[in-house]
């Protein structure tokens, strides 16, 4: 009798490919969390439960690795990641004020740091390294440098636009 | 092949800038003239790595005559190309101006470049990263050579301890020793590291040279694998720079095809091969034992030294690491000799050192300049000075781990000693400016909140102290510090920098302490009159008003207000409403005749 794939069957083999990618080592286990982000945009918890079974780890240590990295979230982020710039150049530039605008502008309340309907997640992010054009804001992967809260609501509001389109 | 070349920058700074544009547009022009015969496209563009003068960007060099065009549009690419390439004739509206306001053609000669000395970037914009040939060109892989068909590992590493060269991601310690006591070391296998996990905020050299020489990087690296023993390297880069990784992964395709990296390399029967670990944001792992555990793939928790990783790093083995820039030394060591290198620089501190240089200054980027330089060379006739005739308040070197230098230490030679003596560092090279509306108790508040996060929480001291003094910054920034605050702050400050297990905790207290030395008064006004100085702290300023005497009423600070606080008629004074206003400071920078305070 076949049997059928069950939806978590499938829904692991991208994992099983990325860990046997690495050859299952566990000084690759940064380098394999960070393809699943790359394919899952977070960490969700039963992968990560998967991963350090898979990988005859506890899950101890793979939680312990993926709350440990700033780059690692284990909440879904929005479609489109807004990141600004907190390095000493940007700070003094007026990356706070910039940061507080973005915020206000896609309506994001006290203590949330995605929009309800997934579009956009706004955060701080250590030094780009772009402090000759502070201060920084990116999205997604595109720079955008020597930022007013003016110009990046107009960037936003061409992004929220395309959304309402679709 | 054309003589001619035309290098657009395209490193992270310029690429903000719109350089892409600029080169989609010369493409299409090129055409357009007919011109891809006398100018074929791809032998001709560039796209080269960061030159350095950011805040000019985007900029095209056009060689061989080293015409320098910076901050261009889309438009200007049509008259540099009907004018410049058409007629011979340089462009000199688009020229960039000295301080005597005369144009300037030869980009060596502009004021951002002239006083510099470029060993570590001597390459970066000048070559196209994705291409091997351009580095060979510029006797790329010559010095790999020289070193695996001429050169014993003993004398390769008397030649790196005679240059007198010392690590430039921020301890200073001799690069040739590191060298040898790794070689010295017992084991059946070595590693060689590259730390290129640059995480202090303000600091981009490493970045800029990753993206733009990577193969600069691969050739010391496998010199260092050849002189300590080892066959296998690691760079680790910051997952915050992709281009780097995009580029270095490329250069290390093309080294491996070329045989400059793997098997039999210059048929020597030596091997050495590179790996890229990207890191995943934890500023901690910048520090050599947590680094190791982190290519480990653990948690990037430092390790009690001893054991150093000289003897017992990656996997327990002996392990040699060093930062991207002090690598970016030592080819051109090995090709122009010791006695050269030693020659530049100070006493104690030999060559030259990159800075990052940001915050309130005319011209921000990039800049290499023998140890020794003042801050004034570097702030004033290289970078332009502070921009609205503002007054030079302090610079910060070193990042979270450095100190701020107060105006009248302008004119100290700057080497590791000399910064260290005044309670600063050189560390890795960031510099930042700031004028008499930086706040010195906001930066040191700004700093501990950063290393506080940062602070992996392993050992106590750095755990729990950073979020003791953060707090009490905390508390004097908003109008609550109380007497005797300045006294905790020391005492907390001695006990971690003492006690903490590694370089994190070590020196995360040094921006309070520093601020402490040369701004004492600064402290005093917040906790005792409820007052900032540089009217920065926002719940002790209240509320900003705007000068009726001096507003122009051009309505920009309206324009720019974020929650619309200010309102008013055109060519009349504007007035903020203080109920609205959330004090961020967008007005006061915008207004351009001070009326705001």
């Amino acid at each position: 009798m076949a049997v059928a794939i069950s939806a978590s069957q499938r829904k692991f083999e991208r994992v099983n490919e990325i860990i046997q990618k690495h050859n299952g080592k566990k000084s690759a286990l940064i380098a394999i969390l960070q393809e699943i982000q790359e394919e899952y945009r977070y960490l969700p918890e039963e992968i990560l439960t998967y991963v350090a079974t898979a990988m005859d780890l506890s899950p101890a240590t793979v939680f312990g690795v993926a709350t440990f990295y700033a780059q690692f979230s284990l909440e879904p982020k929005g479609k489109y990641i807004i990141k600004v710039c907190d390095g000493t150049a940007c700070h003094v530039r007026g990356s706070g004020p910039l940061y507080k605008s973005i915020r206000k502008k896609v309506g994001l309340q006290d203590g949330k740091f995605t929009t309800e309907d997934m579009n956009f997640t706004v955060e701080t992010v250590s030094c780009l390294g772009a402090c000759g054009l502070a201060p920084v804001v990116t999205i997604n992967e595109k720079v955008y440098g020597q930022m007013t809260p003016e110009g990046i609501e107009i960037i936003i509001e061409k992004l929220m636009g395309k959304e309402d389109n679709q | 092949m054309a003589n001619k070349e035309i290098l657009i920058c395209t490193g992270t700074g310029c690429l903000s800038s719109g350089a892409e544009d600029i080169e989609a547009r010369l493409v299409e022009l090129l055409k357009q003239h007919d011109l891809e015969k006398e100018y074929p496209v791809k032998e001709v563009i560039k796209k080269t790595g960061c030159l350095g003068p950011c805040s000019l960007g985007p900029t095209m060099i056009i060689m061989p005559e080293k015409t320098f065009y910076g901050r261009l549009q889309v438009s200007d690419v049509e008259i540099i190309v009907e004018e410049h390439l058409m007629k011979g004739e340089v462009v000199s509206s688009l020229l960039t101006e000295d301080s005597h306001h005369h144009p300037i053609e030869d980009y060596t000669q502009i004021d951002f470049m002239k006083g510099q000395m470029r060993i570590a970037l001597r390459n970066t914009g000048l070559l196209d990263p994705n291409s091997i040939n351009d580095y060979i060109a510029k006797d790329g892989y010559k010095a790999l050579h020289k070193v695996l068909t001429e050169m014993s590992q003993e004398q390769v590493i008397e030649e790196i301890k005679t240059s007198q060269l010392r690590g430039r991601g921020g301890a200073g310690f001799p690069t040739g020793l590191k060298w040898e006591f790794t070689r010295k070391a017992v084991g059946d296998q070595k590693y060689v590291v590259c730390n290129a996990d640059e995480g202090d905020p303000g600091a981009f050299m490493d970045r800029s040279i990753l993206e733009g020489d990577p193969h600069s990087i691969i050739e010391a690296m496998t010199i260092a694998g050849y002189s300590v023993g080892a066959g296998q390297g690691y760079v680790y880069v910051r997952a915050e720079y992709p281009l780097a990784v995009k580029n270095l992964s490329l250069a290390i395709e093309d080294a491996r095809l070329a045989g400059y990296l793997g098997e039999d390399i210059f048929n020597t029967g030596f091997k050495f091969d590179l790996e890229i670990r990207v890191g995943a944001g934890a500023f901690v792992c910048g520090e050599e034992t947590a680094l190791i555990a982190s290519i480990e793939g653990e948690r990037g928790q430092p390790r009690p030294k001893p054991p150093f990783p000289a003897n017992s790093g990656l996997w327990g083995k002996p392990t040699l690491i060093n930062n991207v820039e002090t690598y970016a030394n030592i080819v051109p060591i090995i090709l122009q000799g010791s006695s050269w290198f030693n020659s530049i620089g100070t006493e104690t501190s030999k060559g030259t050192k990159v800075f990052a240089i940001a915050g309130d200054v005319n011209q921000t980027g990039l800049i290499e300049v023998p140890m020794g330089t003042t801050l004034r060379e570097i702030i004033f006739d290289i970078a332009g000075g502070i921009p609205g005739g503002r007054e030079f308040k302090a610079a910060q070197t070193g990042g979270p781990s450095g100190g701020t230098i107060p105006p009248e230490y302008l004119d100290l030679p700057i080497d590791y000693e000399s910064l260290k003596k005044i309670g600063a560092i050189v560390g890795s090279g960031g510099l930042i400016v700031m004028d008499d509306r930086s706040c010195m108790v906001d930066v040191a508040r700004y700093f501990l909140d950063f290393t506080q996060d940062e602070s992996c929480g392993k050992c106590i001291p750095c755990r729990i102290g950073t979020k003791r003094m953060l707090e009490i910054l905390e508390r004097i920034t908003i109008g609550e510090g109380q007497s005797g605050d300045i006294d905790r702050l020391i005492s907390l400050g001695n006990t971690i920098k003492e006690t903490s297990l590694c370089g994190l905790g070590q020196t995360a207290p040094n921006p309070v302490l520093s601020t402490l030395q040369f701004f004492r008064d600064e402290y005093e006004t917040h906790i005792n009159e409820k007052n900032c100085p540089a009217r920065h702290c926002k719940a002790l300023v209240g509320s900003y008003t705007i000068d009726p005497e001096k507003c122009v009423g051009c309505g920009l600070c309206a324009k720019k207000c974020p929650v619309e606080a200010i309102k008013g008629e055109k060519k009349q004074p504007y007035k903020i409403n203080s109920d609205k206003c959330t004090v961020c400071g967008v007005c006061v920078t915008t207004c351009p005749v001070d009326a705001i305070s």
